[in-house]
Formats: C-alpha cells, sequence, structure tokens
C-alpha cells in the first residue's frame, strides 16, 4: 500500500466522514492542510474573517442542518480565538470537531513560535480534546472525534495536529469503526422508569410538558407534537426548546424562566407533575430552587446522566434519547382529563397576556410580528441581549421556521456569523438574524465573507445605542447608574453625562454595510418596517442590513430578578 | 442524610497524557473536593487506576461520580462507599531533633503502629506507616505533640475491593 502524509489523510477522511464544508482559518502550522484542500474539491472551503466567528459559523451550521460543523485554524492565537465558540457550542451541546494547528512535536513545551497547550486550555469546554503525537494514530483519532462529537450528547471535540506528525507518511487507511471502550452512549430507554412516569402522568391532575434544546436537538419535533395532541397536556419550553411544537398549537403556553410569560411561570409553580424533557434546569429558568415547581413530582429525560439531578432533584429519572423516549412513549399514553387546568391555564394568559405596550413610535415587538407574517419559511438566528429576549418571547415557531441562539453561553457576537453558518448549511432558505447594536459590532466583520460567499441573509440590528440588558438591570435594580453600558460614550462626555451634548453614534451601520458590499437600510418608524423587509427579500445574492432605530427604554418583561421566586415577577413598569 | 463526609472512588482510566490533569481539572472547574489523588499503571499498561478520597454531600458525590463517568478516558467508576475494600496508605515521618528519649518513644509508636523504622541519624529516625489514612491522621496528630520536629510525606490511599465470601 502506497504510504500518504497525514495531510492527505485528513482531506481523505472529511472525504468519508461526508463533510462537504468546512469553516478554516490559514497559519503556518496547517499550511500543508490547506495545500491538501486546494488540491481536491469536495469539501468546500469557508473562510471567515476570524476565527471567533468562524467557530460560531460552523456551530450554526451544525445546528441548522444537524451535520458536525468542521473548523480548521492553525496553532497559537489561532486556536485561542476558538475559546469561546467552543463554549458556546458545548453549553448548547453543538457537535463540532475542531482541527487546530501546532507547532512539531519536537518543539511542544519550548514556547515555540505561536504554540499554546490549547487541549489544556480548552479540556473544561470540549467534550473530547486530544494531541495526535503519532502518525499511525491519526485515522483512529479522527474517526473516534466524528463519532464523539455527534453521539450521545452532541458536543465539541478538539484536534491538535503537531505539523510533523502531519508531515509524517504512513498508512493511507481511514478506519471504519470505532471502539472506545469509556464512551458508550446510552442507548434504549428503561421501560420500567417510563411505565412509572406514564403512570403519575395518568393519574396528575396538572400535568405540564417542559422541553428543552434537546427535543430539538434529536429532532423529535413531529414526535413530541403527537405527543402533546395525543395526552392533551399543555407544554411550555425553554427558550432552547422553543419550536420543539409550534408556537401557534394550543397546548403551547409559551416560554418559562426569567423572561418567561406569566401564564408559563404559574403553570410550573401550580403543576402537579413536570414532565421535563431534554432540559438541564437552568439557573435562568428555574430561579430559586426551592421555589421551583414546588407541589410537582418531576419527570427527567435526558440523554445525559450528569444532567438528571444536578440541579433540581427528580422523582422519576429516564436516561435516554428525547426522541426515542418520546416515541416509546407514544405507544402507552392516552389522553387525559386536562379540561379544567387548561382552562385556569388560559385564564392567567388573559390575565397577563404576553405583549409589549403599544407605542405610536416603532417597539421590537412591531419588527418581529412584520417577520412573522411576511416570512413564511425561516431560520431565525439571534444575539444575545434584549433583542434575544424579545425574538424568543414573540418569533413564531413552527415546522417551518426555526430560532438558533447561544442560550447556555449567552455569547454576544453569535448572531451575523450564526446566520452565515446557517444560509451555507441551508441555501434555499431564508436566514434572518437579529442582533443588538452592541453584539452586531463584536463579529460585523463576517458581512465580509456574507457579500464574498454571495450569501442573502437578513441581518436585523436592534439599534438603542446601548448594551440593553445590561442597562436593563441597572434601570431596575441599580438606581438608573447607567455604567459602561452606554455606546455612544466617550471621552467627550466622561463624568459630565446630561450636561454635555452626546456624542455622535457610531458607526453607521448603513454606510458600514454598503462599504462591505451589502445592503444597508435604516427603518426609524412602523410604516417602514414591511417595505425594508420586502427590499431585503429581492435579494438573491447580496446580504441585506436592516437597522432598527429602538427606543432604549423598551424593556424584557415580565421579569424574575436572577435568584428569584416568582413573588419577585416584575409584569412590567 | 445530606452529610459531608469523607468517600473513595476508584477510577479505571487510559493510561495517556492529560487524563489526570482532566480528572483533577474537573475536580477544580467544579469545586469537588480532592482529599487525596493517587494514579498508577494497572497489570494492562494502558490501563491506569486512580484512587480518589473526597469530601463531599451525598448529592455532590453523585454529580461527580456521573461526572466522571462521562469523559471519554474514563472507563469504569467504582464507588468504595458502600463495598468492602482493601485500603491503605503509605506514610514517612521524618523525626528530626531527637533526643536519646525521643527516639526511644518513637521506636514505642513504631511498634505500637506496626511501623517501620527504616533510617537512622544522629539525632533523627525515619518512619514507614503502612496502613488507613485515618491511622495516619492520627498519627501525625500525635507526633507533631510529641516532637520538636517532623516531616511528613504521604502518599494517599490506595484501595482495591476485597474479595468475596463466596470466593474465599
Amino acid at each position: 500500500m502506497k504510504k500518504i502524509s497525514g495531510n492527505k489523510l485528513l482531506v481523505k477522511a472529511l472525504r468519508e466522514e461526508g463533510v462537504d464544508t468546512i469553516f478554516g482559518y490559514p497559519g503556518a502550522c496547517t499550511i500543508d492542510i490547506s495545500d491538501e484542500l486546494y488540491k481536491q474539491d469536495y469539501t468546500k472551503v469557508i473562510l471567515p474573517r476570524q476565527e471567533i466567528a468562524l467557530v460560531h459559523e460552523a456551530d450554526a451550521y451544525a445546528r441548522s442542518t444537524g451535520k458536525t460543523g468542521v473548523c480548521l485554524v492553525t496553532s497559537g492565537p489561532g486556536a485561542t480565538n476558538l475559546v469561546t465558540g467552543l463554549a458556546t457550542a458545548y453549553y448548547d451541546s453543538v457537535p463540532l470537531v475542531c482541527f487546530t494547528g501546532q507547532v512539531a512535536r519536537h518543539l511542544i513545551g519550548n514556547d515555540a513560535f505561536q504554540e499554546v497547550d490549547i487541549v489544556g486550555i480548552t479540556r473544561s469546554i470540549t467534550k473530547y480534546g486530544v494531541v495526535v503525537k503519532r502518525r499511525e494514530d491519526l485515522g483512529r483519532i479522527v474517526k473516534e472525534a466524528f463519532y464523539i462529537a455527534r453521539s450521545g450528547r452532541p458536543g465539541p471535540v478538539l484536534i491538535d495536529l503537531p505539523k510533523d506528525v502531519m508531515a509524517e507518511l504512513g498508512s493511507p487507511e481511514y478506519p471504519t469503526e470505532v471502539n472506545i471502550r469509556g464512551y458508550r452512549p446510552s442507548t434504549g430507554v428503561h421501560i420500567g422508569q417510563l411505565k412509572r412516569a406514564l403512570k403519575m402522568l395518568a393519574k396528575a391532575k396538572r400535568p405540564l410538558f417542559l422541553v428543552g434544546g434537546g427535543v430539538n436537538i434529536a429532532r423529535a419535533n413531529e414526535v413530541f407534537t403527537e405527543l402533546a395532541d395525543k395526552t392533551q397536556v399543555p407544554v411550555v419550553t425553554t427558550v432552547m426548546g422553543r419550536g420543539a411544537i409550534s408556537t401557534k398549537h394550543p397546548l403551547y403556553i409559551g416560554n418559562l424562566g426569567m423572561h418567561g410569560a406569566y401564564a408559563c411561570n404559574m403553570a410550573v409553580n401550580e403543576c402537579d407533575l413536570l414532565f421535563s424533557i431534554g432540559t438541564r434546569f437552568n439557573d435562568r429558568i428555574t430561579g430559586k430552587l426551592h421555589s421551583f415547581a414546588p407541589r410537582a413530582q418531576i419527570v427527567h429525560i435526558d440523554i445525559d446522566t450528569a444532567a438528571i439531578s444536578k440541579n433540581v432533584q427528580v422523582d422519576v429519572p429516564i436516561v435516554a434519547d428525547a426522541k426515542e423516549a418520546i416515541e416509546k412513549m407514544l405507544e402507552y399514553v392516552e389522553e387525559y382529563h386536562t379540561g379544567k387546568w387548561l382552562e385556569q391555564i388560559e385564564e392567567w394568559q388573559k390575565e397577563h397576556p404576553l405583549a409589549m405596550k403599544k407605542k405610536p413610535i416603532m417597539t421590537p415587538q412591531d419588527v418581529i410580528t412584520a417577520i412573522n407574517e411576511m416570512f413564511e419559511e425561516c431560520i431565525l438566528v439571534t444575539d444575545v441581549g434584549q433583542h434575544q429576549m424579545f425574538t424568543a418571547q414573540f418569533a413564531e415557531i413552527t415546522e417551518k421556521k426555526r430560532l438558533l441562539m447561544s442560550g447556555g453561553l449567552g455569547t454576544m457576537g453569535y448572531g451575523l456569523p450564526g446566520a452565515i453558518g446557517a444560509k451555507i448549511g441551508n441555501p434555499d432558505t431564508t436566514v434572518i438574524s437579529v442582533s443588538g447594536d452592541g453584539g452586531m459590532q463584536m463579529n460585523i466583520q463576517e458581512l465580509a465573507t456574507a457579500v464574498l460567499e454571495e450569501l442573502p441573509i437578513i441581518s436585523c440590528i436592534f439599534n438603542n445605542n446601548n448594551l440593553g440588558m445590561v442597562r436593563q438591570w441597572q434601570k431596575l435594580f441599580y438606581g438608573k447608574r447607567y455604567s459602561m453600558t452606554c455606546l455612544r460614550s466617550g471621552a467627550a462626555c466622561r463624568g459630565k453625562c446630561g450636561e454635555v451634548e452626546c456624542p455622535k453614534y457610531t458607526p453607521d451601520f448603513v454606510k458600514l454595510a454598503e462599504s462591505y458590499g451589502a445592503k444597508g437600510i435604516r427603518v426609524t418608524k412602523k410604516e417602514e418596517i414591511r417595505p425594508a423587509f420586502e427590499e431585503a427579500k429581492k435579494s438573491t445574492k447580496t446580504p441585506t442590513v436592516i437597522e432598527f432605530e429602538i427606543d432604549p427604554e423598551d424593556l424584557v418583561y415580565p421579569m424574575i430578578q436572577p435568584g428569584g421566586t416568582l413573588e419577585d415577577m416584575i409584569i412590567d413598569s | 442524610m445530606n452529610s459531608m463526609k469523607k468517600r473513595w472512588l476508584s477510577l479505571y482510566v487510559e493510561n495517556q497524557d492529560g487524563v489526570l490533569s482532566k480528572i483533577s481539572g474537573l475536580f477544580s472547574g467544579k469545586s469537588y473536593n480532592i482529599d487525596s489523588l493517587t494514579v498508577g499503571t494497572t497489570e494492562d499498561p494502558t490501563i491506569s487506576r486512580m484512587t480518589i478520597a473526597t469530601v463531599s454531600d451525598d448529592e455532590t458525590f453523585e454529580q461527580i461520580k456521573k461526572q466522571l463517568n462521562r469523559l471519554v478516558e474514563v472507563i469504569k467508576v467504582i464507588d468504595f462507599t458502600n463495598i468492602f475494600v482493601r485500603m491503605k496508605e503509605i506514610m514517612y515521618i521524618k523525626v528530626q531533633k531527637c533526643t536519646p528519649e525521643d527516639k526511644v518513644e518513637c521506636f514505642q509508636i513504631a511498634e505500637t503502629f506496626k511501623a517501620k523504622v527504616i533510617d537512622y541519624g544522629k539525632d533523627s529516625l525515619l518512619l514507614e506507616f503502612v496502613q488507613t489514612a485515618t491511622k495516619n491522621d492520627a498519627v501525625v496528630k500525635l507526633m507533631k505533640e510529641e516532637f520538636k520536629v517532623i516531616e511528613v510525606v504521604r502518599g494517599g490511599s490506595v484501595g482495591i475491593e476485597s474479595i468475596s465470601m463466596m470466593e474465599r
């Protein structure tokens, strides 16, 4: 058998794994891999402008397609720029395989040029990470990486590739099977436990489904909807679980948690059985733990054993893939008598419906309503902050509309690269990003990628001139001391806020978009919202940036203070 | 029920670079306590075995086991809490600035605790203890009170499951 270099084997492996797209940024330690990629035409290489955005693009590509996202970056700074994106993917269980260049083995540990211990740096934010120390291990390690990334609870895997290992000639074989003795993801469902849970469901007077991102990851939306229909049990979701069932479905109440709808949090508070699937009971949904679902027995289905009873003690734990478990449940469940309970929930919804105050000027809800009404099919990607919560509250997510966001880590700057990754993975679907003016500026350089890749994404900026979510906390809990949150502040007004004229906002997003070769539209009034989206819809190859002028006094309500309870809920100002 | 107490785990792990760091990093990153951790290879050179002592409450201990189980490099986790195990720790104590009376006392202590005097100097002695960590704790406490200058090195507990009644 003819021996080949590690670089060649890696590119062959990508093909064997069906990787048609990778996101890469070159450097000295990976130049030989770039060279091998040049010689083939199976795997398309996207060149973002920054590795930080690069991972988000691979991440959104993976979330929106169900495939594994693949990154290739160089050693040192190329590798350290992955950190935030890896943590983002880790917290939201996104399958990624990231290849990092590394200096040659004899230089490792010498503080060589562009050398960092990236496996060490990322140990706690990757599902698995390894340095390939021997050429003969390369094929096996890459095979294992893809398997680990996408099986069980998915997550990012990092493989560090020393330059000399990759140059070495060795076997051209890429393994077809993996066998990792310490890694056996759970399969199947424990029927005994499931029946116990279903018995509780049958007995419950006020049962409630709580659905997290796990249901979306398992692509269990259809079967879950069937389950809800069949049982007539109402549903609340986490923001990551939004879309597990159409938000228009009559049994869907909304999101729970810090900015959850009143009716949702009341339902969690009053239910006698909380049947949860694919959530890890993050503090943003539970608030103060001992007052979370105080009247309920809790069933918890999760693929990750460690997610069970981590934050909330559960009565019936079931370790299983969400889809498998739901499919099994469908064999046993029947319609339960939830009529009275549903009426009660409806009353709460009427008492405090989820809606922003109507104002003559444009509100975030107006923009999202326009998106709901004007697009039949789309992928919505948000950044992090107030706009994210507005989107999570008001965006319709149905069979044809999906929502992506950095839920667990809350990474600002995710929106634009996220839209790019989603569009690359779904060229026939409209992709809309919603960002704040803060988050937009964290990865604005990616407009270049979007323009050159000819991606007609629609990038919405909710510009309130402020870092709005932090400002909201300052307004509500810090005596309106707006420290570090005004994006117009600078030398001219330091220490003189309110006394001198505010400096002019920068950048001019419309001009900036145009300078990148994208379309730029500024929307200042309600009437301009729809025409702007109409204009954006016409574009087939060019991204459109739409800047919406938003009032910084528009706050996200309701709100439960961090660590608070239902009694602390602020309905509105 | 929710008591903080000392517990022991035994782990089979891949004998690879970075595994120790991954395990200890998990403990520090998640604020779990490590009382002691020992590691060495097994009869299979690709597998190492660790004995970890930790002070934790019931819930945290459950989490520790689950989190360890989830690591790709961890092959098996055994909870030593409720099974019969053989567990010992090696400990050296050097006693310095000894008077002749001190030396006599050292030998008495050695005899009582089944320790060995393994080295002997003009005014110093070196003792070797192989016993449970709890007994070693007691010896350290005693010797600190009895002698002016002592130097202690402990190996951490290593443990193995006992042979069951059926096999005996």
